[in-house]
């Protein structure tokens, strides 16, 4: 599953810049410092540029003060301080209620979730107080500064609580952005603009890439725009879309495709809400079959949504339904994670059952 | 033994007001119609509640010098000689399966994430030896330990750890989740915390066994015990349930394993007060605090804990201390804790003083202990090798208890069980 390094694609991606970035004066894109990292470093470096720029930020969660047990945050305790990268008692509920209140008061807090499993008791504090912030009281407060970071997925001997993916709940929350980078470059883009966008974000993290994934990534500070798909592979017989991890897979999947003579159009969907319906549906218009691939058991996992609103804008275009090759609808299992997880041949059989549907 | 006084641990003075005043509904009504039959605790005149007495019974340890085990006058054991070896074979139990898990995840045979219990083994087997089989044990991720001390066979833990599918949960909890309906192990729980209200329900199952449905045994209530760590003592759930288990005297005991570290995170730099113990008072329960690195202490303690919950008395919160000496999992590589600190609980290894003090006191000879290390050796090898020679669970086990009807996936468009179809589990939605 080692992802080799990856040309950083230029087509199709923009790239924010700002005034203050390390490589001022280079205008060409190609001879900006960069050096191949992992996704943890990608991450890490993403927090160190948050808190250089911004006094008020604060990095807080589990175990982040000694680096965090994936090592993002190595480094930020003794370069900024205790008193703004600091541990928290094991309390997600109160973790999360702390951040919303940092955050109201006009901080930049970037709290920090072990592992996605955890999440659930700080569910309460996102759904009905983060989400709501803004709304109910009339933009008097809101709590946008709040990023929440979670490594999710899965790792490949997590078992129920080390692997789930969670992020369908969240989308299910107007009010919550969600985030899912699949490489470090993009990591560390999307995560500057998720703790600068001003709504809270809930950032999700492919742990199985925190190693795995080596990337070419510019040492500046750069931002990726959020709620923009990408088309990572162009193709015009099928679209694949997913996010994550999964985007390996599936890329592995378009190879093999290929290779029948099958040629697949490849989506990351990098923001999940508000999600780019503009960029699936132009890209559905012009092959006319979808297949949509996530961790999650695929019952109510967000593949429905993205299914839903496609047959509404692209009904009389389609060819065939639109596939889900999800995960099943069972607990996430333990010896069983290779039989549950939607792998390449289960993607690359729903591919050939949609095209000769 | 010194000045610790656990065997006379009173009820809390209480001074509520029992008036016609007091919300209906919050005494256990449901139960009782007389607090009488199990309310032991005196209620004063309408008092101001707030005028309660901070109440806890603690050990010397707390004032005193962390110096090895004190034990009692040579010609004075405080156990049999039964007793003591049962306690010994039980933590070499512990100790060598932990070791040889330890092993075997470096050989690829387990995987995922294991949490071993080599130095705790005092506060397990010091707790669940009293217990009888009806009694419940809940835990932590750091779970195998209680679940051999419980009595469930070496032989399917192991199994259940390797994946196989005459593990005790059929191959599907894995290290985190022992769970045994015949041991009454009500699991291992990834997540901190959340074991404890479901021993809180467990409890207070028990309590309406006994009072309401009148299934009395002799001997008292069925007891559960709790056992969960010093970061779990801030979470949320630790204190809404120390509320409801007191609120309903329920029969269950909340054991602390204090060992200092919350993976990373000393507990005293995330505790405000870092005196576990003292959070049972503010509830109004006993709180207690014992040396966890010896047995023979905790023992003492959970005595007289256990017989308090089967009295109906209600819980105690009892706060051990001890100490991992390993990381808090196999693939935490420990570098943030202390040589010395390290060193100085190497030094009160629960099993060499236990050994010490049975042979202090003539209880049983050197060889003896000896040959019961070999017998646990023996004990572990052969479960290693059932666990090896043990099939993996079949793959239609895979769609199996997700809901009790495994039908409960209803039907699929091709008017047939969804959990028969095979490309059900080839994940992908009817095309």
């Amino acid at each position: 599953m080692a992802m080799a390094l990856r040309k950083i694609g230029k087509d199709g991606i923009s790239i924010w810049r700002r005034g203050f970035s390390s490589t001022s004066g280079l205008e060409s894109s190609s001879s900006r410092d960069a050096t191949p990292v992992n996704l943890f470093t990608a991450i890490n470096q993403a927090l160190h540029i948050a808190l250089d720029s911004d006094p008020r930020s604060y990095v807080f969660g589990e175990d982040v003060s000694f680096g965090g047990v994936f090592r993002c945050t190595t480094g930020l305790a003794e370069r900024f301080g205790r008193q703004r990268v600091f541990n928290t008692p094991l309390c997600e509920q109160g973790i999360a209620g702390f951040a919303i209140g940092l955050a109201a008061l006009g901080n930049r807090a970037i709290a920090e979730i072990q592992f996605a499993d955890y999440i659930f008791p700080a569910f309460d504090q996102l759904v009905n107080e983060a989400a709501k912030f803004r709304y109910r009281s009339g933009n008097e407060f809101n709590c946008g500064g709040l990023t929440i970071r979670s490594p999710y997925g899965a790792v490949g001997h997590g078992g129920h609580y080390h692997s789930q993916s969670p992020e369908a709940f969240f989308c299910h929350v107007p009010g919550l952005k969600v985030v899912i980078p699949r490489s470090p470059y993009q990591a560390k883009g999307l995560l500057l603009a998720s703790i600068r966008d001003p709504n809270p974000v809930v950032f999700f993290e492919p742990k199985w890439l925190y190693r795995l994934a080596v990337e070419e990534v510019p040492d500046a500070d750069y931002m990726l725009p959020l709620s923009q798909a990408e088309v990572i592979r162009e193709g015009k017989d099928i679209t694949l879309v997913g996010w994550g991890a999964q985007l390996s897979i599936l890329e592995q999947a378009c190879e093999d495709a290929e290779k029948e003579g099958i040629s697949c159009e490849l989506i990351d969907l990098r923001t999940l809400i508000p999600w780019d319906k503009e960029t699936v549906e132009a890209s559905v218009s012009k092959t006319g079959r979808l297949l949509v691939s996530h961790e999650a058991p695929v019952t109510g996992g967000f593949g429905a949504e993205i299914s839903a609103s496609i047959i509404e804008r692209c009904f009389l275009r389609l060819e065939a339904p639109v596939a889900r090759v999800c995960g099943l609808d069972t607990p996430f299992p333990l010896v069983y994670e290779p039989f549950y997880m939607p792998t390449k041949n289960k993607i690359l059989d729903a591919i050939k059952l949609t095209v000769n549907y | 033994m010194a000045a610790f006084s656990a065997v006379k641990i009173p009820p809390p003075q209480f001074t509520t007001v029992r008036s016609s005043s007091q919300r209906p509904g919050s005494s256990p009504a449901h139960f009782a119609h007389s607090p009488s039959a199990f309310n032991s605790i005196s209620f004063g005149s309408a008092k101001s509640v707030r005028s309660r007495p901070l109440f806890a019974v603690s050990s010397d340890v707390v004032s005193s010098d962390k110096t090895k085990p004190a034990s009692s006058s040579a010609s004075n054991p405080a156990v049999t000689r039964e007793v003591a070896l049962e306690l010994y074979e039980d933590m070499v139990l512990g100790r060598a399966f932990e070791d040889m898990c330890a092993q075997m995840y470096y050989r690829g045979k387990m995987f995922g994430f294991v949490h071993l219990y080599n130095g705790q083994e005092a506060v397990s087997t010091g707790f669940i030896k009293l217990l009888n089989q009806s009694d419940k044990v809940v835990s932590t991720y750091r779970d195998h330990v209680h679940a051999l001390s419980k009595g469930v066979p070496s032989r399917e833990v192991m199994a259940e750890l390797f994946g196989k599918a005459t593990g005790c949960c059929r191959g599907q909890g894995g290290s985190m989740h022992m769970f045994s309906a015949a041991h009454n192990v009500l699991g291992g729980f990834a997540f901190i915390g959340e074991g404890i209200p479901v021993a809180t329900g467990a409890a207070f199952s028990a309590k309406y066994h006994h009072e309401v449905l009148k299934q009395s045994k002799p001997e008292g209530l069925d007891v559960t015990l709790a056992f969960f760590g010093d970061g779990t003592c801030n979470n949320g759930q630790f204190f809404e349930c120390l509320n409801m288990a007191q609120l309903w005297k329920l029969p269950i005991i909340f054991v602390v394993e204090n060992n200092l570290w919350a993976i990373g995170m000393s507990h005293l730099r995330a505790t405000s007060d870092p005196e576990i113990w003292k959070k049972g008072p503010a509830f109004g329960m006993p709180g207690v605090h014992v040396d966890g690195m010896d047995v023979l202490k905790v023992r003492e303690v959970a005595q007289e804990a256990i017989a308090r919950a089967r009295r109906g008395e209600g819980p105690t919160l009892v706060e051990c201390e001890t100490y991992r000496f390993r990381g808090h999992s196999l693939a935490d590589p420990d570098e943030l804790r202390k040589p010395d600190e390290k060193a100085h609980y190497a030094a009160r290894d629960p099993i060499i003083a236990l050994k010490k003090y049975i042979i202090e006191h003539g209880l049983a000879s050197e060889s003896e202990l000896k040959s019961i290390d070999k017998k646990i050796d023996d004990v572990v090898e052969d479960a290693v090798e059932f666990a090896d020679s043990s099939p993996l669970p079949p793959r239609t086990q895979l769609l199996e208890n997700v809901f009790a009807d495994p039908k409960g996936f209803g039907i699929g468009p091709d008017g047939k069980y969804r959990c028969e179809d095979p490309l059900f589990t080839q994940g992908t939605a009817q095309v």
